[in-house]
């Protein structure tokens, strides 16, 4: 059974999320980004808005705009993925035990920081009382839940299933990695640090294809640690019968770091005539900023159009590569609707 | 004691995360939970737990909670009889 990509939401960096071109778009340039914030107010009410993690309110937004593009009320599953969970709260909990000598622990942050608390949230908030499941495995967290949501609709055990990757800047975290040079501070731009960001980003698989389709999802697929590049490519394109010439666009989750270079040359050359296409200059690194790369593939696709560039441009496969640190890569395949 | 009452409903605010509200929107007498300012269950806990930690007071009967709760004249009021520090 095929499946399709009919709803997409996205809380970024980008204050217009969804602008289609590049150019429309804020490189981020700094060590930390922040997510532009939506005004919440008119989607979540006030007492329960004030209780809510940012990573919540952010997911429940994406959702929210993802089921409305794809027209369903209430999805037959939740499924997110998440590499730290409602971070600022694990913080202000763990935060709160050290100060206080394991005191006066209050219940708010230890509700919100577990990392499955946006699905439930979502899933309250739409009376979902259909399967629920959240994915923690560092870069690869969407792709565990899309992986998911995938099988499940192709095996017709779900007819639609709203997928998401979250994940939100924690100060004290955030401090830890800079020390350790992962991530740039504002003085220094470090080999191997990135530009990190935060944000949400839903879509909803359907088993059927509508006028807002923006894509159909062929496949994905998850590996911790590869021998070379070339073959996990080539063994994942083979599996579906395509070769690398058919990739019309190859979407890269590159940092331009050190650590990067290698393996995304790999995929380069593999894919050598493929229109290359980045997108974490827009997003920031973190552990599900490839769910934002996938939202851009799946605009290039419906609209026919590269993203970095506007040009107009026959799509009919965009392979999505990612990975980090030489650890956790992914690839998505995605291919354009049928007429 | 106007002071304990203004001190109060400042950290009720900040712990509670009480947003759009200002100390000058809650008068002392107030329903803290229900109609007046609303708060559940949660905020409950996060009270006990205030009390406790910035005027060493533990509440151990919940039913104690009921009407020491019920406004901010009446929390003022029983810290300023019960607070250690």
């Amino acid at each position: 059974m095929k499946v399709y990509i009919n709803g997409l939401g996205s809380v970024s960096c980008q204050e217009g999320t969804r602008n289609f071109k590049s150019s429309d778009l804020t490189r981020v340039s700094q060590g930390i980004n922040q997510a532009q914030q939506p005004s919440y107010k008119e989607l979540i009410p006030a007492g329960m808005l004030r209780r809510m993690a940012k990573g919540v309110k952010m997911g429940i937004y994406a959702s929210h705009s993802a089921l409305e593009e794809a027209n369903i009320a209430v999805p037959d599953a939740v499924i997110t993925g998440t590499g730290l969970g409602c971070l600022i709260d694990s913080e202000k909990f763990l935060s709160t035990m050290l100060e206080n000598n394991e005191s006066y622990l209050t219940p708010t942050s230890f509700i919100q920081s577990t990392h499955n608390t946006v699905g439930g949230q979502i899933a309250l908030k739409l009376q979902c009382m259909g399967y629920n499941f959240t994915y923690v495995n560092q870069n690869t967290s969407f792709e565990s839940a899309l992986l998911d949501g995938l099988l499940q609709v192709q095996a017709g055990e779900l007819n639609n299933a709203l997928i998401g990757g979250v994940d939100e800047i924690g100060d004290i975290t955030m401090r830890f990695l800079q020390l350790t040079k992962k991530i740039n501070t504002v003085d220094e731009i470090f080999p191997k640090g990135v530009n990190y960001g935060e944000g949400a980003t839903f879509i909803v698989l359907d088993n059927k294809q509508t006028t807002q389709s923006y894509a159909e999802l062929v496949d994905t697929a998850i590996c911790n640690r590869v021998e070379s590049v070339e073959d996990f490519i080539q063994s994942f394109l083979s599996s579906q019968y395509i070769v690398p010439e058919q990739i019309d666009v190859l979407v890269l989750g590159s940092n331009q770091t050190a650590n990067d270079g290698a393996f995304y040359a790999q995929a380069q050359a593999i894919c050598s005539s493929s229109a290359l296409e980045t997108f974490k200059e827009f997003s920031g690194e973190y552990h599900t900023a490839s769910a934002f790369g996938l939202l851009n593939a799946c605009e290039m696709l419906k609209y026919q159009q590269l993203f970095s560039t506007g040009e107009s441009k026959p799509i009919e496969y965009i392979l999505v590569y990612n990975q980090f640190d030489g650890k956790d890569h992914s690839l998505t395949l995605l291919k354009k609707c049928g007429d | 004691m106007e002071d304990l009452k203004i001190e109060l409903k400042g950290k009720i605010i900040e712990v509670l995360n009480l947003e759009d509200i200002t100390v000058e929107d809650i008068q002392d007498n107030d329903p803290l939970f229900g109609d007046g300012l609303g708060l559940d269950s949660i905020d409950a806990l996060e009270l006990i737990v205030l009390m406790d930690k910035d005027y060493g007071i533990k509440l151990s009967d919940p039913k104690e909670g009921r009407s020491i709760f019920q406004s901010i004249e009446t929390m003022a009021t029983y810290i300023a009889a019960n607070r250690t520090k």
